[in-house]
C-alpha cells in the first residue's frame, strides 16, 4: 500500500464515512472556540445569545488559575526533562541488543499507558499511603515522568531503528570515540525525535488528570482546577476560557512534535 | 606456499573465531595479508567473509584467536584505535552532514586544523573524480557517487589497510566493471593494503592480488587467482571459483583407476569426432551431446557419457560455423583433455 | 616472525585523551557499560511503579476498621470478600460491559478511516488525516470530556439540532429506554457512550491502520488477480491482516475504559464505574485497602486480555 500511487478510488460511501468520522473527532473542538466567548453565564444555551471577550479578563484575574498554571508547567517541565534522560537511555539500551529480560522491559515500559489511569494512580497513592510520605511536588512528578517515560522511548527507539546501524560503526571507524559518535552522529540524528517525544510528553504530562488526582493531595494543577471548576456552574464562562486555553496550549507543542516527525519520515 | 619474507605483514589472523551462540560465523580462521596487497574474501553470503572482515575493522570481537595488525595485537582495541579504515557495503554517509563533511569527519574528530581539512577533502575529491562536490548532501547524488564519497572519507586518513565489504554489490554492472577498474588504479597508486570482501568470483578474480575463499566460516583455500582457479584444493573452491566438472567415485576409478575425485575445467575439455584417437597424454572418452548453449564468443554443450555421467563442455566459437565439430543434440562425440590439466581433489565436501 | 617485526613501523604512539580511555573502557566491557545505561530508567521504573504495583497489591491484603476508621495492616482476605458484594459486582458488570461495547463501536467506527489512510490517501492528504486522528489524541482529554458536556446538555447543540430536523420525539424515545436514558444526555449511559468512543476512537484508528499500512498492495492485487471481489477481498484478505490491529487497538480502548472515572462522574448518573468507585473508596471513604482490591480486577482483566492479545500478534502492531 504505497501512498503515493493509490490503486483505484475510494467509493463515495467510503469518504463519506470518513469525513463524517473525522467531523466527529473535531466539531468538539470548535464548540469549546464558541464557548469561550458566550454571554451565557449560567448555561449551555446553544446557539449562544451573544458574543464577549469579557470572561478572559475575569481569567487573568483569577490568582487559583495562574497558581494551578504554574505548578502545571513546573510539574511538565521536570517531568519531561527526567523522562527524557530515562526515555533515551532505555531506548540506547534495548536499541544495543538482545539481553536477558528485555521483552519484559519493553513490556513494563508501556504498562503505565496500557493499565488504566487509575491502576497507576491508586498504585501510587497506596505506595504514599504506605510510605507515609506525603503529598509533594515531587509525587506528582513521579507519577507523571512514570508514564512519560514511554513517549520519549517510542519516539527515539523508532529513530534508532530507522537510523542505519553502519553509520555509527562509521564513525568509530574513522577514528571517533564513543563520546564522539554519539555527539557527532547518535545525536543529530535523534535530535527530532528526542524534541517530539519531549513535546509530546509535556503535553501528556500538562493535561493529565486521572493519575494526578491519586498523587496531589491538596495541590491544583491545571487539569485538577478545571475538574473543580466543572462542579461550579456558577464559574462555567471562565471554566470555557480556561479550557480554550488548554488546547491552545498542548496543540502547539503537538503541532510542533507532528512537524518534527514528519520532516524526518520523508 | 612459501611467504616472501621481504613483504611486512599487514593483518594476521591467527585461529580466530567469531561465534554466534551455536553460529560459529568464523571458525578457527589463520590467514596472513601482505603490506600492499589487494586481497580478497571470497564466498558464498554467510560464508563468514564479512564478519572475519568486521573482526578487522572492530566491529566484532572475536570469541577466541588473535588478530595483528603491522605486528600490533588489536583484537580487543575498539575500531578508532585501528589504522584501517573501511568502504561499507551501504556505504553509510553521514545523511545530515555534506559530501565535504563527510570526507572530513575522520580529520574532524582526530582535530586536524580546517584549512588542512579542506585542502585535503579538495584532494580527495578530485582523485575520486568528483570536484566541487563538497556541498552537496549524500542525498544528491548518484549510487556511484556515493560509492566513491565512500571511498574518499576513508581514504582521506591514509590508513594503512582498506577495507571494503562488497562495495560494488548495489551498483549495475557497467559502473560495477568501470569501478573495479578505478579501485584497483587507485589501489596501485596509493600502495596501501586493500582488503575486499566479495561474493562474486570473478571480481575477486580480476582485481585481487591474492583470494582466500571461505565456506561455512572456515578457509578453503589462499591463494592467487592464477592458483585457485587453475589448482583448487577442494570441491568446493573448484566449483565455486569458475564452473567445474567433478567426476569422483567409480567414473574417476575408469579414467584414473583412483576413486579420488577428479576435477576439470569446461574449456580443457576438447569436442572431437568420434574416430579421434587418444594419445598418451590425454584422456578420452565417448559420449552424446544432449544440450548446447551458444553465448557468443563460446558454446557451452552438456554431454553425457558413456560411463553414465555429465560433463559441461565449453568451445571457443574460433569461426562463425564449425562444420568440423559435430554441433547438434544428439550427435556422437569424443571428449580429449590433457592428463595435467585434470586436478586430483584430496578432499571433498 | 621475530625478523619480521622488525621491519614493521608500529603506529606512532600518542597517549589517548581521558574521554577517549573511558570510551574504550567501556568498548571493551559492553555489558557493563549496557548495565549503567539500563541502570537509571530501570532503577526508575523497579521503584517508582513496580514498587506502587506492589504497594497496591499489599493493601489489597490490608483491612479498614469499620469502627475505628483506621487502616489495619495486617493480612487479611475481608477485602476481598467485600468485593464480591452484589453491588460491588453491578460495578464490575456495568464498567465491563461499557469497555465491550465502546471498543467495538470504536473499532466499526475507526475501520474506515484507517482504511483509506492506508489504501487511498496520498501522501499530503494522509499527512493531514494523520493530523486530524492526532490532534484530538493530544489534546487535552479533560476538556474534550467538558466540551461534550456543553454539546450534551439539555439546552446544548444536540436538543437544538434535534428540534430543526424535528427529531425531538426521538430523542426523547431514546432518553426514556430504561437502563441508557436519563433526564438528558449529559446525564445518561447513553450519552456517556458516546463521549467513550469519542474519547478512545483515535487509540483504534492509528493501530488498524498500522496493520493495513503492513499489507502490500501486491497482496490486493492478488486476491484480484485471482478473480476476487472487493468485497470479498475485503471480508477474506484485509479484514484477517486488519484483525491484528484491532486488537491493538482494543488493548487502549477497554483497559482505558474500564479505569476511566472521570467521564462516568462528568457525564453519567449515579450508578458507579469501577474507576468512580475506588477513586471514592481512597478518598472520602479513607478505605484505601477496598480501593486497591477493586484495582486488582480491571488489572487481572487486562493482563488476561494482554496475554490474548499477545497471541493474536497484536504487539507488533502496536
Amino acid at each position: 500500500m504505497k501512498p503515493s500511487n493509490p490503486t483505484g478510488r475510494a467509493s463515495l460511501g467510503l469518504k463519506i464515512a470518513v469525513g463524517l468520522v473525522l467531523l466527529f473527532l473535531h466539531f468538539p473542538l470548535l464548540i469549546i472556540i464558541l464557548y469561550a466567548f458566550t454571554t451565557e453565564e449560567a448555561s449551555f444555551r446553544f446557539p449562544p445569545p451573544g458574543l464577549t471577550t469579557r470572561w478572559i479578563g475575569e481569567l487573568v484575574n483569577r490568582a487559583d488559575f495562574w497558581n494551578a498554571l504554574s505548578l502545571s508547567l513546573a510539574v511538565a517541565a521536570v517531568a519531561t526533562t527526567l523522562a527524557i534522560v530515562l526515555g533515551t537511555l532505555l531506548a540506547g539500551a534495548i536499541y544495543r541488543g538482545k539481553f536477558f529480560g528485555r521483552d519484559a522491559l519493553t513490556l513494563l515500559v508501556i504498562l503505565p499507558i496500557a493499565l488504566p489511569g487509575i491502576v497507576t494512580g491508586i498504585s501510587l497513592r497506596s505506595a504514599i499511603s504506605l510510605t507515609d510520605m506525603g503529598f509533594t511536588f515531587w509525587t506528582i512528578v513521579i507519577g507523571h515522568t512514570t508514564f512519560c517515560i514511554v513517549t520519549v522511548y517510542n519516539n527515539v527507539i523508532a529513530r534508532l531503528r530507522r537510523t542505519a546501524r553502519s553509520q555509527m560503526e562509521a564513525s568509530m571507524d574513522l577514528g571517533a570515540s564513543t563520546f564522539q559518535t554519539f555527539r557527532y552522529i547518535v545525536l543529530p540524528n535523534i535530535a527530532t525525535a528526542l524534541l517530539a517525544g519531549g513535546m509530546l510528553a509535556f503535553a501528556l504530562s500538562f493535561d493529565e488528570v486521572i493519575v494526578t488526582t491519586f498523587t496531589a493531595g491538596q495541590q491544583q494543577t491545571l487539569p485538577i482546577w478545571i475538574l473543580s471548576q466543572l462542579t461550579r456552574p456558577r464559574d462555567r464562562p471562565v471554566t470555557n476560557v480556561a479550557a480554550l486555553f488548554v488546547i491552545a496550549a498542548t496543540f502547539i507543542p503537538i503541532l510542533i512534535a507532528y512537524r518534527l516527525t514528519q520532516k524526518t519520515g520523508e | 606456499m612459501n611467504a616472501p619474507t621481504q613483504l611486512s605483514i599487514a593483518v594476521r589472523l591467527q585461529a580466530v573465531c567469531r561465534y554466534f551462540g551455536e553460529v560459529k560465523a568464523v571458525d578457527h580462521v589463520n590467514l596472513d595479508i601482505y603490506d600492499g596487497e589487494f586481497f580478497s574474501l571470497l564466498g558464498p553470503s554467510g560464508s563468514g567473509k564479512t564478519t572475519c572482515l568486521r573482526l578487522i575493522a572492530g566491529f566484532e570481537q572475536p570469541t577466541s584467536g588473535s588478530i595483528q595488525l603491522y605486528g600490533q595485537e588489536v583484537a580487543n582495541m575498539p575500531p578508532y584505535e585501528r589504522d584501517v579504515n573501511t568502504v561499507f557495503q551501504d556505504y553509510a554517509l553521514f545523511p545530515h552532514m555534506t559530501v565535504g563533511q563527510n570526507i572530513a569527519y575522520g580529520l574532524m574528530v582526530k582535530k586536524v586544523p580546517k584549512p588542512e581539512r579542506e585542502r585535503r577533502v579538495r584532494e580527495m575529491l578530485e582523485m575520486v573524480r568528483l570536484p566541487g562536490m563538497e556541498n552537496r548532501k549524500p542525498s544528491q547524488l548518484s549510487g556511484g557517487q556515493r560509492q566513491r564519497v565512500a571511498l574518499a572519507r576513508a581514504l582521506v586518513n591514509h590508513p594503512r589497510v582498506l577495507l571494503l565489504d562488497e562495495p560494488l554489490g548495489a551498483l549495475d554492472l557497467k559502473l560495477r566493471q568501470q569501478m573495479q577498474i578505478e579501485l584497483k588504479a587507485i589501489q596501485e597508486r596509493i600502495g596501501i593494503t586493500f582488503i575486499f570482501v566479495t561474493h562474486d568470483q570473478e571480481e575477486a578474480l580480476t582485481m585481487s592480488d591474492r583470494l582466500a575463499v571461505f565456506n561455512h566460516g572456515k578457509i578453503e583455500q589462499i591463494g592467487t587467482p592464477t592458483e585457485l582457479y587453475e589448482h583448487p584444493a577442494t570441491g568446493f573452491v573448484a566449483g565455486f571459483v569458475g564452473t567445474t566438472n567433478l567426476i569422483s567415485g567409480d567414473s574417476a576409478r575408469k579414467l584414473t583407476g583412483s576413486p579420488e575425485t577428479l576435477s576439470i575445467r569446461p574449456e580443457k575439455i576438447r569436442l572431437c569426432p568420434p574416430d579421434t584417437p587418444v594419445t598418451e597424454d590425454l584422456y578420452g572418452i565417448d559420449g552424446t551431446v544432449r544440450d548446447t548453449i551458444y553465448l557468443g564468443m563460446h558454446t557451452r554443450y552438456l554431454v553425457e557419457t558413456d560411463a553414465g555421467f555429465d560433463l559441461i563442455v565449453v568451445q571457443q566459437n574460433l569461426e562463425s560455423a564449425s562444420a568440423d565439430i559435430p554441433t547438434t543434440r544428439g550427435s556422437r562425440v569424443k571428449l580429449l583433455w590433457y592428463k595435467d590439466s585434470a586436478r586430483r581433489l584430496t578432499e571433498m565436501e | 616472525m621475530a625478523a619480521l617485526s622488525l621491519t614493521l613501523t608500529p603506529p606512532t604512539p600518542k597517549p589517548p585523551s581521558l574521554p577517549r580511555r573511558i570510551s574504550t573502557f567501556f568498548f571493551r566491557r559492553p555489558n557493563l557499560s549496557l548495565i549503567l545505561t539500563l541502570l537509571l530508567p530501570l532503577l526508575w521504573l523497579v521503584v517508582f511503579y513496580i514498587g506502587s504495583l506492589s504497594s497496591l497489591l499489599v493493601n489489597s491484603f490490608f483491612r479498614l476498621d469499620g469502627f475505628t476508621g483506621l487502616i489495619v495492616r495486617q493480612f487479611s482476605l475481608q477485602t476481598y470478600r467485600e468485593l464480591a458484594s452484589p453491588s460491588n459486582v453491578d460495578i464490575f458488570v456495568r464498567t465491563a460491559v461499557m469497555a465491550a461495547t465502546v471498543t467495538v463501536t470504536c473499532a466499526i467506527l475507526a475501520f474506515p478511516v484507517a482504511y483509506y489512510m492506508a489504501r487511498y490517501a496520498n501522501y499530503r492528504i494522509k499527512g493531514l488525516l494523520y493530523l486530524g486522528v492526532l490532534l484530538p489524541l493530544w489534546s487535552s482529554y479533560l476538556v474534550r470530556v467538558y466540551t461534550w458536556k456543553i454539546i450534551l446538555a439539555q439546552e446544548g447543540i444536540i436538543t437544538w439540532f434535534a428540534n430543526l430536523l424535528g427529531l425531538h420525539g426521538l430523542l426523547e424515545a431514546l432518553l426514556a429506554v430504561p437502563g441508557i436514558g436519563g433526564p438528558s444526555l449529559s446525564f445518561s449511559f447513553l450519552g456517556m457512550f458516546l463521549v467513550f468512543v469519542y474519547i478512545w476512537l483515535p487509540y483504534m484508528i492509528l493501530p488498524i491502520n498500522a496493520a493495513l499500512e503492513r499489507v502490500p498492495k501486491s497482496v490486493l492485487e492478488a486476491s484480484a488477480d485471482l478473480g476476487a471481489r472487493p468485497g470479498y477481498t475485503l471480508r477474506k484478505v484485509i479484514l484477517p491482516l486488519a484483525f491484528p490491529g484491532v486488537v491493538a487497538g482494543s488493548i487502549f480502548t477497554f483497559s482505558l475504559t474500564l479505569g476511566d472515572y472521570i467521564i462516568p462522574s462528568v457525564i453519567g448518573n449515579s450508578s458507579f464505574f469501577i474507576g468512580q468507585a475506588v477513586f471514592a473508596q481512597q478518598g472520602t471513604a479513607g478505605n484505601i485497602p477496598l480501593a486497591a482490591a477493586m484495582t486488582v480486577v480491571p488489572i487481572v482483566i487486562m493482563f488476561l486480555y494482554l496475554m490474548v492479545a499477545r497471541r493474536l500478534g497484536a504487539f507488533e502492531a502496536l
